[in-house]
């Protein structure tokens, strides 16, 4: 039987859920075994190249090519995993959700310490080939439907690895308390 | 204008407990308390900066940017915009040339948006410089905008007074009582002084054997067994105790305590005593909504004359020993203030963030000492029932609602106003008394906002702690009406007034805000719906005080109650359904950069 396919992305996140993957240590070596990727950074593969069976999502929401990737990865996972706080809730960058767009724009590329004299034109970047900003960021699960939620900034290693054994593998998912205590 | 904090302060002798009284003076006098004050207040009175500040940044009514030599506080509640509170709105704003919320470049008019102000019966009204204006329309606005531009002193810009006592020289208001029914206690027989001069012959525990005896129940909503409360507040020990007024009354749709302190007043005092002389407290304070403050000097004068009257003071009645006195405490615009231990904090000068409990306030309260706090009618109630006899006022009613009740009825009926009804009365005979016709009546919200969404289904149930208990407020909907606009406007109330302190009150509400506009919006799905009654359910055994615990029912009542207003915007295929729209998400940055949106591969 083909092994289940794996495909992860970060959207708005800083990696730092990807480096907690990363964590499960010797651990990798089975999850090798276990598992195949399909696009993610962990194999730098950039676009879908089949079906997946799970989708991990690291990450808000805040433009539109978030939008556009978190998207695709809905049409091309069967089972979608938010992880960590900026996926769940918008995270740090979410900070911003109260201030308008306007004024973050001014704040980083006009009035900073190290734009305001290096900027005389006053530029506020707007290429169309970058990404457009959204008003707000957004939680993943109000831009497409997500079935399941690991919570932790980031999650700990072992939670995120139980997690996967337990999609993979059809178990029940074991949850003892160190596993999702966050401090 | 000019007028020094450091006197203000001095007023009330630098005592940091009547931060809100020197708080709402600053505030009238200079139109807003500036932090250059807030330093001076805090150093007179020997307070932190910060605690000075939280108090200014909790409350509505204060603000430290000027809101305008005339402030205008329009109710944005349910009630308020059934009867045209948009047109209203947009005629302040033609004829001013200003927004809400906001001032006039020239400073002359603020205009706000406000929780209901306790007029239900007379939409849409408004707050102006305390002086309240009722059934306003855009002519009246317009004539309204006329006079400030002409530097009319606010009290010259009222035409006809409303009824009763709002007639009177120290009232002068157009606010009307609209008393449609007149039962056996609030407006029986009623002789001043008659229940003290009782009093005065009985001792405390005998008076307190008469309101037990009673079955008197809290008259707030909750329902509490009256002389149960005072029974365990006579029996502590500390001292001094406290009596406490709740008149905060700050349900969307209740009105009644508006009418008792317009044409009962010294039945509340004596009420207040009464309670006084059983617990063992010689301090009585009326927590009075700033909205209500049009009353104020009405009241005092009224206080006056029971002083004047041995009815309050030393020896009341000529007994020895039996001391009381009353002051009034006004707030400044918070709904969690009605809430018993938020409105203690408040009267402490603080922020009003509802305290843990227990300890309860009948064993530690205002200043943790002993404390009763109870309603405005509840105190009417126990001045009649020491006077008349707790077999008399058990003789009204149902069993388990003994006595009589004020309702506030208001919406789509021909006839609103107050009503005293017996407990016990079913859904459709009030619908019946009111005026209203039963198949134009989509729901009936019961007990405000945090009360419950009644279907015509059930109008055959009674009004009363039996079934739906309330605290006077009754909202008439009509068939036309946007009922998940109604709901809404709840939510936004309950967002706006959550005093932050719990976070599934504080986030809870505004989650469910959103979700109820997406909802609206035509992008609700079945999986909505299950996350609100989650919500719903969590809020209520997760939040320490009841505005936080009902908060999410007109959510989970109308689910429950009137589930077709969902059904028939929501199609039971769509378990999800995002209200994430990239267009209108990138606009505003779009906008700002100056560019052109473009969705290649959309």
């Amino acid at each position: 039987m083909a092994k289940p396919v794996v495909a992860t992305t970060s959207l708005a996140g800083c990696f730092g859920c990807h480096m907690s993957l990363l964590d499960i240590d010797d651990r990798i070596l089975q999850l090798i075994e276990l598992v195949e990727f399909d696009k993610s950074p962990i194999d730098d593969i950039k676009q879908f190249s089949r079906q997946c069976d799970i989708g991990l999502i690291e990450g808000g929401v805040c433009n539109s090519e978030n939008a556009h990737v978190l998207k695709a990865f809905r049409k091309h996972c069967n089972i979608l995993v938010s992880v960590g706080e900026c996926a769940i809730m918008g995270g740090l960058p979410a900070l911003r959700n109260n201030i308008p767009v306007g004024e973050c724009l001014a704040e980083a590329y006009l009035n900073s310490p190290t734009t305001k004299n290096a900027n005389p034109n006053k530029i506020l970047p707007n290429d169309d080939d970058i990404p457009m900003i959204l008003n707000r960021v957004y939680p993943c699960h109000e831009v497409v439907k997500i079935d399941y939620f690991l919570p932790g900034c980031p999650p700990r290693a072992d939670l995120i690895w139980n997690a996967l054994v337990a999609l993979v593998t059809g178990k029940e998912m074991e949850l003892p308390y160190e596993v999702v205590k966050f401090d | 204008m000019s007028i020094d904090s450091r006197e203000v302060c001095a007023r009330y002798g630098n005592d940091r407990l009547r931060l809100m009284d020197i708080l709402n003076d600053v505030q009238a006098a200079k139109g807003c308390i500036p932090d250059a004050d807030i330093d001076t207040i805090a150093e007179a009175v020997g307070e932190s900066r910060v605690d000075v500040d939280q108090t200014v940044s909790f409350y509505h009514f204060f603000s430290k940017t000027p809101r305008g030599k005339y402030t205008v506080y329009l109710n944005n509640s349910t009630v308020a915009q059934m009867n045209g509170r948009q047109a209203v709105a947009e005629a302040f704003e033609k004829e001013s040339g200003g927004t809400f919320d906001g001032v006039t470049g020239d400073g002359l008019i603020g205009l706000y948006s406000t929780a209901c102000i306790g007029m239900s019966d007379q939409e849409p009204a408004a707050i102006i410089n305390n002086r309240v204006f009722t059934s306003l329309t855009p002519e009246k606005v317009q004539s309204i905008v006329a006079d400030m531009r002409a530097a009319k002193a606010v009290d010259d810009m009222i035409g006809d007074y409303g009824d009763g006592a709002n007639r009177s020289d120290l009232i002068k208001a157009m606010v009307h009582n609209n008393i449609r029914k007149k039962g056996e206690v609030l407006f029986g027989a009623f002789e001043s002084g008659a229940a003290l001069r009782k009093c005065a012959g009985m001792e405390p525990g005998k008076v307190l054997e008469v309101i037990k005896a009673s079955n008197l129940r809290g008259r707030g909503g909750a329902g509490f067994p009256t002389g149960m409360k005072w029974e365990f507040c006579a029996r502590e020990a500390a001292s001094p105790k406290y009596v406490f007024c709740n008149a905060d009354e700050g349900e969307p749709g209740t009105f009644k305590d508006r009418v008792i302190l317009t044409e009962l007043p010294r039945m509340m005092f004596e009420g207040m005593a009464v309670a006084g002389y059983i617990v063992g407290a010689e301090n009585g304070i009326v927590y009075l909504r700033a909205e209500y403050r049009y009353l104020e000097h009405y009241l005092q004068k009224v206080l006056d004359d029971m002083r004047a009257q041995n009815l309050l003071g030393a020896n009341i009645c000529g007994k020895k020993g039996f001391k009381f006195d009353v002051r009034i405490q006004f707030g400044a615009g918070a709904y969690v203030c009605g809430e018993e231990s938020a409105l203690i904090e408040s009267a402490e000068g603080k922020r009003g963030e509802p305290r843990n409990r227990p300890p309860f306030p009948a064993q530690k309260g205002f200043l943790d000492k002993p404390t009763v706090v109870n309603n405005v009618e509840t105190f009417c109630c126990a001045a009649q029932i020491v006077d008349k006899g707790a077999e008399w006022f058990r003789s009204l009613g149902s069993e388990q609602s003994a006595g009589t009740k004020l309702l506030s009825i208001s919406g789509d009926c021909a006839k609103p106003g107050i009503y005293e009804v017996e407990c016990g009365l079913t859904v459709a005979e009030m619908l019946d008394m009111a005026g209203a016709t039963k198949d134009a009546v989509q729901a009936v919200q019961i007990g405000g906002p945090s009360g419950t969404c009644v279907a015509p289904s059930d109008f055959d149930k009674k009004i009363g702690f039996e079934c739906y208990a309330t605290g006077g407020s009754i909202i008439i909907i009509g068939t036309e009406r946007n009922l998940l606009s109604v709901v809404h406007n709840f939510m936004e109330f309950f967002a706006d007034e959550s005093c932050g302190a719990c976070v599934p009150c504080r986030a809870g509400t505004r989650v469910m805000c959103n979700m109820i506009k997406k909802i609206k919006d035509g992008k609700g799905s079945t999986g909505d719906i299950a996350v609100l009654l989650e919500l719903a359910d969590v809020m209520k055994k997760s939040n320490k005080c009841g505005l936080g615990q009902t908060a999410g029912n007109p959510v989970a009542t109308t689910i429950r109650n009137m589930r077709t207003i969902y059904d028939n915007v929501i199609s039971s295929d769509d378990m999800y359904k995002p209200g994430f729209d990239l267009e209108s998400a990138v606009e505003e940055s779009c906008a700002v950069v100056g560019r052109t949106p473009h969705f290649d591969g959309e």
